[in-house]
């Protein structure tokens, strides 16, 4: 999933603060799944509003609505109807949702809610931790399923570096050496010897370097 | 290992002449006056085959490898060009190889470098395009493929002798001498070593090196550093990740009076490089003496390395 965290709200106040009329939009996907914009996220967001307005002595009319998805036009539109009516929106979706939200509504401001972070996964409640960044080309299949270029703080493709210890990053006590990661899975898996392969130079044209990137699929347009 | 060299450099022709070679480095200044490298320079030329200069250690901007590389040069002196890959894109490090060609520095020690979290800018990016061993094939085919990596010909390729670091300490151990190998597989011709302190792992590294012939492929030269305190030491054991200063060190030091602590540094450091010459596969020895270049002198003499040999 997508990993979002939740602005501070004084951020968010700083920003919307000249506004009357604000709807709050959540997001049925990813972050509500990492409980950042869902939601019960936009409740607690929107009450909060509430209270610090009212408390400002501020007439601020907050509305909440979730959509099942933000980074699709048919949810968006169930939005169009009732959007004329405010005049600024407040998006917990990841930045994919609100610049979506954005592209469509051009006449109103829409600001971000969350701050997004990583593709990654929920390792315990409350936890969650990056696993993939999008290279466009996936090399999972000669590190023995675990991504250097996501979990290793200088994308080493022949790691370990010098500064593993204890299994740890040298950057971190907290963060695990994916290279240790993927030799300790080598040796599961018994091809240790496969470490010895040298990766070659990787080609970054599919990824970020390479320009905002696009997917076509002619058999489904 | 073949005894005919490749490049004009003078630390290949003696460590191929069978000489134990004599490797230091200095650490650029942070700012504009050149003054301080050169005199680091001037203090250890004598003792040494060539001088490391190191690019922005620990991620702290400093004046640059390269410039201070060429410093050296115009004294006539033997440099090593130390090379990151955390900061320049390939492009970048293609360029700068031949910049440093451009002036004939004849070595360059291929690395990662610490992370930037470490130095004086940790919000800003790295690069990483490459990682260490894949700047040590682009060095080897610059110079033997006489191409850069996108293909095209290089009008008077680099000639330099390539080496990359190797640090015995960290984890995990049992992956050390197979990283050690693909370093060489790569095209690394010469090793400097992490400082040693725990000398009976580094010899059990150098057996496990031996046991698959390693020794014969690449020219290793063992890395020591005279401990100025006690403090350093332990400074080194707790702090510096993937470091290893044993206990005994620490009681050695802590043993004696605070001034005469880094007598003992120095005498720990001139006793480690006589049993290491001891060590079958050992070709040389890497001195960083941190902040400390006017140890380098003594230490060589006492160690029976001095004087240094003449090449043609």
């Amino acid at each position: 999933m997508i990993v979002a965290k939740k602005k501070p709200i004084e951020e968010i106040i700083d920003e919307i603060k000249g506004y009357q009329k604000i709807l709050i939009v959540g997001c049925n996907e990813c972050v509500t799944v990492c409980e950042s914009g869902g939601k019960k996220e936009v409740a607690v967001l929107a009450s909060a509003l509430r209270m610090y307005f009212l408390n400002q002595g501020k007439d601020v009319k907050i509305d909440e609505v979730t959509l099942e998805r933000q980074c699709d036009h048919e949810y968006l539109e169930e939005i169009r109807k009732m959007i004329d009516q405010f005049d600024a929106v407040l998006s917990l979706a990841c930045g994919v949702g609100v610049q979506f939200l954005a592209e469509k509504y051009t006449r109103t401001p829409i600001y971000p809610g969350v701050d997004t972070s990583f593709m990654g996964v929920t390792q315990e409640r409350g936890i969650w931790t990056e696993r993939c960044q999008g290279c466009g080309q996936c090399i999972l299949a000669r590190t023995a399923g675990i991504c250097p270029v996501s979990r290793c703080a200088k994308r080493i493709f022949n790691g370990p570096c010098g500064g593993s210890t204890k299994g740890k990053c040298e950057i971190s006590r907290e963060i695990d050496c994916a290279w240790q990661l993927i030799i300790d899975r080598l040796k599961e898996l018994g091809r240790l010897d496969d470490y010895e392969q040298i990766q070659p130079i990787k080609d970054w044209s599919t990824e970020r370097a390479g320009g905002p990137r696009k997917v076509v699929r002619e058999d489904v347009r | 290992m073949s005894t005919e060299t490749k490049t004009p450099s003078k630390l290949e022709k003696v460590l191929k002449a069978g000489h134990l070679a004599v490797t230091s480095e200095c650490g650029p200044p942070r700012g504009s006056d050149a003054h301080p490298i050169k005199k680091k320079a001037e203090m250890i030329k004598n003792y040494v085959d060539a001088i490391n200069i190191t690019d922005n250690q620990t991620s702290v901007t400093r004046l640059c490898s390269l410039a201070s590389c060429i410093h050296l040069k115009l004294m006539g002196l033997e440099p090593i060009l130390q090379m990151v890959t955390r900061d320049r894109n390939r492009t970048a490090l293609q360029s700068d190889i031949l910049g440093a060609a451009s002036f004939d520095i004849f070595n360059i020690l291929c690395l990662s470098g610490d992370h930037q979290v470490f130095g004086d800018n940790p919000k800003g990016q790295n690069v990483f395009d490459l990682d260490s061993m894949q700047l040590l094939q682009t060095v080897r085919h610059m110079r033997d493929q006489k191409k850069f990596l996108g293909g095209d010909d290089i009008g008077r390729p680099p000639r330099m002798f390539v080496g990359a670091a190797a640090n015995p300490f960290a984890d995990p151990f049992e992956i050390r001498v197979p990283r050690l190998a693909k370093k060489i597989a790569a095209g690394a011709e010469f090793i400097q070593t992490q400082c040693i302190f725990n000398v009976e792992k580094f010899e059990l590294y150098m057996k496990l090196i031996r046991d698959r012939g390693l020794h014969e492929k690449v020219f290793i030269l063992a890395g020591v550093t005279p401990l100025k305190s006690v403090g350093m030491a332990k400074y080194m054991k707790n702090r510096v990740p993937g470091m290893d200063v044993p206990d005994e060190i620490i009681k050695r030091m802590s043993g004696v009076p605070k001034e005469k602590q880094p007598d003992e540094g120095v005498k720990i450091c001139i006793e480690t490089i006589q049993r290491l010459k001891q060590v079958e596969g050992v070709k040389g020895f890497h001195i960083m003496a941190i902040e400390w270049e006017e140890k380098v002198p003594e230490i060589v003499e006492r160690s029976g390395l001095s004087p240094r040999p003449q090449v043609p």
